[in-house]
Parts: structure tokens; C-alpha cells; sequence
């Protein structure tokens, strides 16, 4: 198949504008949701489906709000694992205290309480900028894991110190809890990622993803020209939140199925960060990327070695895996400081004029 | 593109925007002294003067970036202490920069969509969604800065981020970022620096366009003097912050002081 524009014209603004706007890119997509929807689901075992893609599609999510933030609006955070928490303890405290609504309410509801949160620690953007803005968020992680542990109300005091994420049902057919199949956990974790990529998409592209790009690339001149500079950044921290939050709540009901004050550590912030920056700051497409790259090449080099019928010591194994992410990592930072997404569009346009290059 | 709605108050001639003893300081440095003079509806207003004599100082405190220890600005008939960068927006100033400031990692098409981000009214909830209102109002807009593509002629780099672009494209299409806000007082920061001598005509052939056509009111500061004496209709000279002469350009080439600026003579 041609990756061609030839002969494709544009009669309208509106064909002009659209997301993607070349045929064969459609085809793509369209490719990649039926894989998503259909092939993936029939071919999967459970293990794929709840080792593989739904933590996959997870961080993704996450990867996306971290880089509305940071990407978009030239927000440097760390404090996206503390958002996702206050997300994952939103949507228990709401589900133990009104079991009867339906659990996937709950999931989007309590991204709103992120996004509050988010919108808190996000004031002093206003002031602050880069690294400094950096430490501010360091701190909400902190203060927000430290809430997490200390305060026994949100994990309803139990006595392991953990979220136990109770049975709910979609339809009668359990989507959290241990009776939860990985199918469906799966299909809703896709169906909310597919949504809110949507959204993330339509935001970016319209008047809004203008303004945060504006704030990010020259804020002086964003402000000459009416866009507001502390109602724009806090936008950009309260969707952020929102869709970290999101991504909380997912990791804990529907893919760990319970967790610990642990799980919402700086460690998590630095590798959504890592995710972003691989990735590619400002794209979308590349928080899945970035996702994959950091999230899933790691299991496949670690079943590789026994797959070809290599016997090595897990223990070795670990240690290999960690070499060779992190020379990747440094290796596409050296072949394309603005990630994988860069490298995947520069690929694009190459084949787009090949083989002719001029 | 329309030219921006004539205020109820202000008509062709009269005065638009009104400097009234400005005085702006940074710490002990005096950027502006008591400086007063006006901009007429319709016209092109140079600002000319040595390096650092407060040219760039005195747009920042118009469009409300900067805000003055002393003096008021009346702008459409109503007095202010200072400006605010949102009101100056909102009621029609636009500007460009000395050092080009574009968004640098967005293309030439969303820089000058940037510009109409005042006009676009559709909230949140639109947004999100892409479609309906949100997409009509979305290609109402694109009209309008497609328009303003082919009038600057920058038709071929409308994809292009605007960092790649060589110096003289990007002054054009900071101009373009500034006319899709439809101003009224367009400010223009040495719109010409840098450019080579067909740049600099057709930089010249834009501002005309602009004045002639939308009516849009032009103040501009410049360093090439040939370029001062054939576009504007009126000069005010600033020397270490203080005006020293003000009038129709023959007036200003003649006047001793000027001369004694420029030639350098010793205070
Ligand atoms: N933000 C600031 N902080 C401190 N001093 C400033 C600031 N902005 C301007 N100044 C000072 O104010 C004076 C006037 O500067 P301004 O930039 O207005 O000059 P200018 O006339 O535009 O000069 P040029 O022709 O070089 O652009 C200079 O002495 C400058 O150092
Ligand atoms: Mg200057």
C-alpha cells in the first residue's frame, strides 16, 4: 500500500481540518481499533489481556494527561502519580458509599475530583515556571501519598492499609473484583481510553490545545493577544488531573483489583514522565508509544530469552532487560530528541515523497 | 477580512489612543519621562529614536505589558492609570515583537488561529466534542485567516511550524498573528529589522495595505529612516526616554534636536 496524498484533494475546510486527514491514515486507524476491539480480544489469552494490554492502555491514558500538561502547555509536573491516586481513592470512597451506582460512573466521577485537586496545586503556575513548578508538584506528591497513608477514612480502615476493590457489575457481568474476566476488564478500559483519546484529541486541535500550545511557546505573546494566562493553566492542570485520575481509578479497580498507598510513589510519576518524554512531548500518538516502549518491551525481553529456548537465570534476565530499555531509551533520545512520535511523523513524510525525495 | 467596526466615538481624524505624561521607571533606570502625544484614528504613527530610548518601553506600557508610575493612557475615550494585556486585547490593540515572538512549535495556520482566540466563543463543552458548533465556528475562522494567508502571501508555508521558517517569513506571519485579532491600533516593533532590501518592500507594501484597506490605525517603530519618511504620517521622536519632537515627517528631519540625536552630539 501507498502512502500517498496524490490525487487526494481537499474541497473543504472542514476535510482540510480533520484529524487525520489522509486517507491511508484512516485506514489505519480503523486497522488498529478492530485489531483493538476484535482481534485482540478473540487471539488474546487472559494473560496478554491483563499483563500486557490493560496495564498498556492504562498508562497510555495517564502518559496522555501528563502530556497535556507538560507537552502542551510546557508544565512541567511530578505529580502525576498523586493525581492518579486521589482518582483511585475518589472512586472507592464513592463506590463503598453508593454501591448502588454504576461503577463506571464512579471511574469518570472521580477524575473530577483529580481535576479539583489538580486545579489546587496548579495555582502557583501562575508564578512559577520549569523546575520550579517541578518542586511545587513534588511537594502535592508528597502531601497526596502521605494523605493516602494517614488518613484511614479513604481506605474505609482497613486493617491491611489498602484499597480491596469490591465485586460491581456492568449488565450483571462483573468488570471489578475477583470474578471480573480480563475480556471484560479489557473492553472497558479500552472503551473509556478510546473515549478520552477522543476527547484529548478534539481538545488539542481546537481553540483550547491553541491556547495551552500558545502559553507554553511564548506566554508573553499569549497574553498580548487575550488568552489569560492563569485560566489557561489551570485548565490544563484540571483535564490533566482528570485524565490522571481516570487512569487511577482504572489501575486500581480494574487492573491490580486493590492497592496500596505504595503504588501512587514518586517512582510511578517518574516512569508516566519517562513515558511522555520517550514518547514525544506534545503528541498524543506518542504517549502510546511511549507507553509501549517503557511498559511492554520490558515483559517481552524478559519472555524472550525462554521463548527461544535460552536458559538463563531470572535473575539475569532482569538485569539484561534493564540494560537494554535504558540503552534504548538513551539511543532514541540520540536519534530523536523529540520521541518516537517525531521519529514515526519524519518516517511518514519520507514515505510520503518516496522515492523521490525532492 | 472586515475592517473592525468604527467605534460609535471615535471616527477617522480624531484622536485614539492618548499618552498623557508617562513616566515608567525600572528601579533607578528611567525608561520613559513624562512623554505625551497622541494617535489619530485612520493613521500611521512612527516612533523613532536612538537604542534604548524607550520605543519598545512605550508600546509595552500601551498595551498594558509594562504599567507606569505616573500618567494615564486614554484609549476610544476612556482614561486608565494602566493597561491591562486583556482589555488591550479585548478592545482591539494587537502587536508584533522586536524579537519575533511567535509559538514556535505550532504551525503558521495555528499561530494566526491563535490570533482569533478572542472571537471564538464556543465553550468547554464544544470543544471537547469537535463537531456542530464547535466545527462551524472552527471553519468560520479558518475563512477568515486564509484570507489573511493570501493577502500576506504566505500561502505555501501555511503547515509549516513556524520554527522552521527564516527570519523574514516569521516578522510575516507575526503580522498575520496580529491582523486575525482584527485590531484597531495595530503596534508594529521594528517590523523591518533584519530584513534584506525586497523584504523590506514588501513589509512596506503590507502596513500600507492594512491602513489603506481595513482603515486598521498603525503605530510603528522604525530605524530606517527612509522607510519612516515614506510610510507615516506623523513622527514622534524619543531621546533617554523623553520626547523631543513631534510632528508630520518634513517637520522632524528638520528639527535640531532630532538631527543632534541622531548625529550624536554630546549632552
Ligand atoms: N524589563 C526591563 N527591566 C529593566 N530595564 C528595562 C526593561 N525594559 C527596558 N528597560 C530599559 O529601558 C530603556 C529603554 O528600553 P527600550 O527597550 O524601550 O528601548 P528602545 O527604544 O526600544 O531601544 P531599541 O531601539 O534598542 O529597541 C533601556 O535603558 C532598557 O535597558
Ligand atoms: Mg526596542
Amino acid at each position: 500500500m501507498f502512502y500517498r496524498e496524490a490525487g487526494q484533494f481537499k474541497t473543504n475546510y472542514a476535510a482540510d481540518m480533520a484529524v487525520f486527514p489522509i486517507l491511508q491514515d484512516k485506514i489505519g486507524i480503523a486497522l488498529i481499533l478492530t485489531l483493538a476491539l476484535v482481534v485482540i480480544p478473540l487471539a488474546g489469552n487472559a494473560f496478554f489481556l491483563s499483563v500486557v494490554m490493560i496495564p498498556f492502555l492504562i498508562f497510555a491514558l495517564a502518559s496522555i494527561g501528563l502530556n497535556l500538561l507538560t507537552g502542551y502547555t510546557g508544565l512541567l509536573s511530578l505529580g502525576t502519580a498523586g493525581f492518579m491516586g486521589v482518582g483511585a481513592f475518589a472512586c472507592y470512597k464513592l463506590t463503598t458509599i453508593f454501591p448502588g451506582v454504576n461503577i463506571i460512573v464512579w471511574i469518570l466521577t472521580s477524575g473530577l475530583f483529580a481535576a479539583a485537586v489538580g486545579v489546587f496545586f496548579g495555582l502557583p503556575s501562575l508564578r512559577i515556571k520549569g523546575f520550579y513548578l517541578a518542586v511545587a508538584t513534588l511537594a502535592a506528591q508528597f502531601f497526596l501519598q502521605w494523605c493516602f497513608i494517614r488518613i484511614p477514612w479513604l481506605y474505609n480502615y482497613n486493617v491491611s492499609g489498602a484499597i480491596e476493590v469490591p465485586t460491581r457489575t456492568l449488565f450483571g457481568i462483573p468488570v471489578t473484583g475477583p470474578n471480573a474476566s480480563p475480556e471484560m476488564r479489557y473492553y472497558v478500559v479500552l472503551g473509556i481510553v478510546i473515549l478520552l483519546t477522543w476527547v484529548a484529541s478534539n481538545l488539542v486541535h481546537g481553540r483550547i490545545g491553541r491556547s495551552w500550545m500558545a502559553v507554553r511557546d511564548m506566554d508573553i505573546a499569549a497574553e498580548l493577544m487575550g488568552i489569560k494566562l492563569l485560566p489557561t493553566k489551570l485548565l490544563a492542570f484540571a483535564v490533566s488531573s482528570f485524565y490522571c485520575g481516570v487512569a487511577g481509578a482504572l489501575m486500581v479497580f480494574l487492573w491490580y483489583g486493590g492497592a496500596e498507598p505504595e503504588v501512587f510513589s514518586i517512582n510511578q510519576s517518574f516512569l508516566i514522565l519517562f513515558m511522555v518524554i520517550i514518547g514525544g512531548l506534545g503528541s498524543l500518538t506518542g504517549s502510546f508509544f511511549g507507553a509501549a516502549l517503557i511498559y511492554i518491551l520490558p515483559i517481552v525481553l524478559r519472555g524472550a530469552p525462554s521463548l527461544v529456548g535460552l536458559n538463563i537465570g531470572a535473575a539475569t534476565v532482569e538485569h539484561l532487560t534493564f540494560m537494554i530499555v535504558g540503552a534504548l531509551i538513551i539511543f532514541f533520545l540520540i536519534v530523536e530528541p523529540h520521541g518516537l512520535a517525531r521519529l514515526w511523523q519524519t518516517g511518514k513524510q519520507k514515505l510520503r515523497v518516496w522515492p523521490f525525495p525532492y | 477580512m472586515r475592517a473592525p467596526d468604527m467605534d460609535a466615538g471615535v471616527t477617522a481624524g480624531d484622536v485614539l489612543l492618548a499618552v498623557e505624561n508617562v513616566s515608567l521607571r525600572f528601579g533607578g533606570v528611567k525608561a520613559i519621562t513624562d512623554v505625551s502625544f497622541d494617535i489619530r484614528k485612520g493613521e500611521i504613527r512612527a516612533i523613532i529614536g536612538p537604542n534604548g530610548a524607550g520605543k519598545t518601553s512605550m508600546l509595552n506600557v500601551i498595551n498594558g505589558f509594562y504599567h507606569p508610575q505616573d500618567g494615564r493612557i486614554t484609549f476610544k475615550g476612556r482614561t486608565r492609570s494602566k493597561m491591562r494585556p486583556y482589555v488591550a486585547a479585548s478592545q482591539g490593540i494587537a502587536r508584533t515583537f522586536q524579537n519575533v515572538a511567535l509559538f514556535k512549535g505550532m504551525t503558521t495556520l495555528d499561530n494566526i488561529m491563535a490570533g482569533r482566540t478572542l472571537k471564538m466563543r464556543r465553550g468547554f463543552f464544544w470543544q471537547m466534542l469537535r463537531h456542530g458548533p464547535a466545527m462551524a465556528e472552527e471553519i468560520e475562522h479558518r475563512k477568515v485567516v486564509e484570507e489573511i494567508i493570501d493577502f500576506l502571501e504566505i500561502e505555501a508555508i501555511r503547515k509549516v511550524p513556524v520554527g522552521r521558517l527564516p527570519y523574514g517569513l516569521q516578522k510575516r506571519v507575526e503580522l498575520g498573528r496580529a491582523l486575525a485579532m482584527e485590531p484597531e491600533l495595530l503596534l508594529l516593533d521594528e517590523p523591518m529589522a533584519g530584513m534584506n532590501l525586497e523584504e523590506k518592500e514588501d513589509m512596506c507594501r503590507f502596513i500600507l495595505d492594512v491602513n489603506s484597506q481595513f482603515g486598521t490605525t498603525i503605530a510603528l517603530i522604525e530605524h530606517d529612516m527612509g522607510v519612516v519618511m515614506d510610510l507615516s504620517d506623523r513622527v514622534v521622536v524619543l531621546e533617554y526616554g523623553r520626547k523631543i519632537a513631534d510632528g508630520v515627517p518634513d517637520e522632524v528631519k528638520s528639527n535640531q534636536a532630532v538631527i543632534d540625536a541622531y548625529l550624536g552630539v554630546p549632552h
